[in-house]
């Protein structure tokens, strides 16, 4: 397989997810300002950090409201996260990579794009925003769909799913990193509604909330939540997930041979830190300095991943 | 569909009679619906220097172009004869140079010829084959009667076209496929690959590995080049995917360097080599060309193939078939008034407005004038042109082409098109896809059947003797 190929594939699924991470984001940002619970323009600016699109939107900004908030993330092609954005390098990607991907999947990225690029070509207004936000989700998910019913179980394979599940662990550690104070154990004395609206708002923001009221019921505060979204391997979107599933792929991809052992290592450093912790053990070295130096391997997981196998040159 | 007596055609009987009995409203939401088919499946062509929005479709016309068995079977050993005497040439010009001895065509004609390659004197191409694909430009004139208009021997393109054309019609109107004896066309990406595979140099094992050559993502024709490698089941590559290694051109994968036996490249020849060639390129591999005389790799088709199809040689070319296959020309050419020779330009400049005039390394119909439709303004700027340049033009009269059906606003309305069959070359043999890409001139009268100005595709059917 080509280098270019496989860089191709794990960018496509990087933005394919991505661009549903933003939507979700979104989703959630606009349930809690509806709330009317809090300062609506610190929570846009919390929702703008985790998506990792803060800075440029200060840098292009004077102020901060909801209606330019939603619009930096959902449609500005000065944002290269928006949901514009990502939707257009997935397909540029998908371009690239044709002939490694099924013609159904090809097909799903780019009816994504044709179907989004109509529905984004303008300003998204109030009303308009859920079913628009449930579009997005639609497409990201028929794409995941067909990735899974039509694609061979080969490198391909793995070098989609690296992307993917790269930026879903990037995405769950930055949510976690931008609320990581709401989840504090001396927070956690105050229990008001804020907080319960900050709780769920995470639980929202990474689809957990209906795995997280089955697992705990009526019950469960910020220990457990952080728990379930970092340590429990059951929860697709936790940490410890990607991680597992990142180091079965890289382990496919390392099988036999030099080639792909740096990364893969580096992979099982991260799982094995995620395996040998309890969250009590996260909060006492500290939350915030636990996810900041998850971010940190992240990068150099996907740099490794670049450079041994071959993306650019 | 309907012949000089005007009566139907017997190829189209079954087909209108089908036709007959369609809901006009009904065929129209078909068009439709084909079109929004060829977007999501991504059939689209980009155009240079636009932004990402600029991707646009080929009109495509649902009525298919029918030619029976018959007239296919007699057209084919033409394009076979054709096909033959253009390698045959190729490799002539290439080494002793017997046709230019033999008095058949003039030195210069070869020697200042932009279109030849220095480069390529003395090698010996793998299999002895110059051109893997060729794609010749035909018209019909009436009754079994073709003319070639262009014998494209570089790098032809379309044939995407020929196979999603199909696809499109099989899935709309399955119905007719089951009333009309259609010969099927889909083997083509697979007799490509045997093909190519077929014609590995001597460096290659049992299983040459074949690659597709693209320019790039932002090419006009690159969702061809992906289809192609798409449905051969082989690597797309890019110039900056290649290097030299160990003697080889070799790509880079994941797991390090892996030499590739042959390189379908649809980069032009001047890109193809930075070393050898144009030294600005990006697209191509530095010392690709070395590799190749060595015999470390195929180049298909080979460089310096386009002096074949060359606007100028292509006057001769009822020389050039009877001088190497020692038959007459089962084709016919269109009769050429080569501008160089003075007699010739002075009849073109006093019959000018019965002409078609075109540059000799011109493509795509541009830089064109068709004498019967221009304007007095455009006529006296090619005279001053033809005067200044001879050497640049020659000129043909215009054909009396025969016309098919497109389905216009008021239903059937006749266009004018022309035909491209596409032909597989290896040493095991020519191989013909029955069919081709028909293009059609959708403004009325227009005799431009091109793309890039305002042309159309329909699906084209060849059907059972």
């Amino acid at each position: 397989m080509l280098g270019k190929t496989a860089n191709g594939l794990y960018w496509m699924y990087r933005y394919m997810e991505r661009a549903e991470n933003a939507a979700r984001l979104i989703e959630t940002g606009q349930r809690i300002a509806l709330t009317r619970l809090n300062q609506t323009d610190k929570e846009w600016a919390s929702v703008l950090r985790s998506g990792d699109c803060l800075q440029g939107y200060t840098a292009t900004h004077d102020e901060m409201s909801r209606d330019l908030a939603v619009d930096w993330m959902l449609r500005s092609k000065d944002n290269p996260s928006s949901v514009v954005s990502s939707i257009n390098a997935a397909r540029l990607n998908a371009r690239l990579v044709r002939t490694a991907i099924t013609g159904e999947v090809w097909e799903a990225v780019n009816s994504a794009y044709m179907t989004l690029k109509k529905a984004l070509g303008r300003k998204v207004s109030e009303r308009e925003l859920p079913s628009v936000l449930r579009l997005i989700r639609h497409h990201a998910a028929l794409v995941r769909g067909v990735t899974h019913g039509t694609m061979l179980r080969n490198e391909i394979y793995d070098f989609a799913r690296l992307g993917t599940f790269l930026e879903r662990a990037d995405n769950t550690a930055r949510i976690l990193d931008v609320k990581y104070y709401v989840l504090l154990p001396s927070a956690r004395s105050v229990g008001s509604s804020i907080d319960n609206v900050q709780w769920e708002s995470i639980l929202r923001s990474v689809s957990a909330r209906g795995g997280f009221r089955m697992e705990y019921g009526a019950g469960g505060g910020p220990r457990e939540i952080a728990d379930f979204l970092i340590l429990d391997k059951r929860m697709p979107r936790s940490l410890a997930f990607c991680a597992g599933e990142l180091s079965t792929n890289l382990g496919f991809l390392a099988k036999g041979g030099d080639v792909g052992q740096a990364s893969r290592n580096k992979v099982r450093a991260l799982e094995n830190g995620l395996l040998s912790k309890s969250i009590d053990d996260i909060f006492r070295h500290g939350l915030h300095e636990f996810l900041q130096t998850t971010l940190k391997d992240l990068t150099a997981i996907s740099r490794q991943i670049e450079e041994e196998f071959r993306f650019y040159a | 569909m309907w012949g000089r007596d005007a009566g139907l055609r017997e190829p189209y009987r079954n087909f209108h009679a089908w036709f007959d009995q369609e809901d006009p409203k009904r065929l129209r939401a078909k068009n439709r619906e084909a079109e929004d088919l060829f977007r999501l499946t991504g059939i689209t062509f980009n155009v240079y220097g636009r932004s990402e929005a600029e991707e646009r479709l080929i009109p495509f016309d649902i009525i298919p172009r029918i030619i029976s068995g018959s007239e296919w079977a007699k057209l084919s050993r033409g394009i076979d004869q054709r096909v033959r005497a253009i390698n045959a040439f190729l490799h002539d010009i290439y080494h002793t140079q017997e046709i230019v001895k033999a008095g058949r065509i003039p030195k210069e004609m070869i020697a200042q010829n932009e279109a030849f390659l220095p480069h390529m004197i003395g090698v010996d191409v793998p299999g002895g084959v110059y051109t893997h694909i060729v794609g010749i430009d035909l018209v019909r004139t009436g009754p079994g009667e073709f003319f070639v208009l262009e014998d494209n021997a570089r790098t032809p393109s379309g044939v995407s076209y020929m196979l999603e054309n199909r696809e499109t019609m099989l899935q709309m109107f399955p119905e007719l496929f089951s009333k009309n004896r259609v010969q099927p066309v889909q083997h083509y990406p697979i007799d490509l690959r045997r093909s190519l595979a077929a014609c590995a140099p001597k460096a290659a094992g049992a299983n040459p590995t074949v690659a597709v050559l693209t320019p790039g993502i932002y090419n006009s024709a690159y969702f061809e080049h992906a289809f192609l490698a798409d449905q051969m089941g082989v690597e797309l590559v890019e110039g900056h995917d290649l290097r030299v290694v160990d003697g080889r051109v070799a790509m880079r994968t994941t797991h390090g360097y892996k030499a590739i036996d042959v390189l379908y490249r649809r980069v032009d020849d001047d890109f193809l080599d930075p070393l050898n060639f144009n030294p600005e390129s990006q697209l191509g591999v530095p010392g690709i060309m070395d590799v190749y005389r060595a015999g470390g790799i195929t180049i298909a088709n080979a460089p310096g193939t386009g002096i074949s199809d060359d606007k100028a040689i292509y006057s001769y070319m009822p020389e050039i078939v009877e001088f190497y296959t020692g038959e007459r020309p089962l084709l016919q050419n269109v009769p050429t008034h080569r501008c160089s020779e003075p007699d010739a330009l002075a009849y073109v400049l006093d019959n000018l407005e019965d002409l078609v005039v075109k540059e000799v390394h011109g493509s795509g119909g541009y830089g064109m004038l068709i004498g019967p439709t221009a304007t007095r303004k455009d006529l006296a700027a090619f005279r001053r042109k033809l005067k200044a340049r001879p050497k640049n033009y020659i000129a043909q009269p215009t054909l009396s082409l025969s016309t098919v059906p497109i389905f216009a606003q008021k239903g059937l309305a006749p266009r004018h098109v022309d035909l491209r069959p596409f032909v597989l070359v290896s040493p095991d043999g020519i191989k013909i896809t029955p069919g081709g890409l028909t293009r059609v001139a959708l403004k009325k009268g227009s005799l431009v059947v091109n793309s890039s100005q305002g042309g159309g595709t329909k699906d084209t059917w060849v059907l059972e003797e």
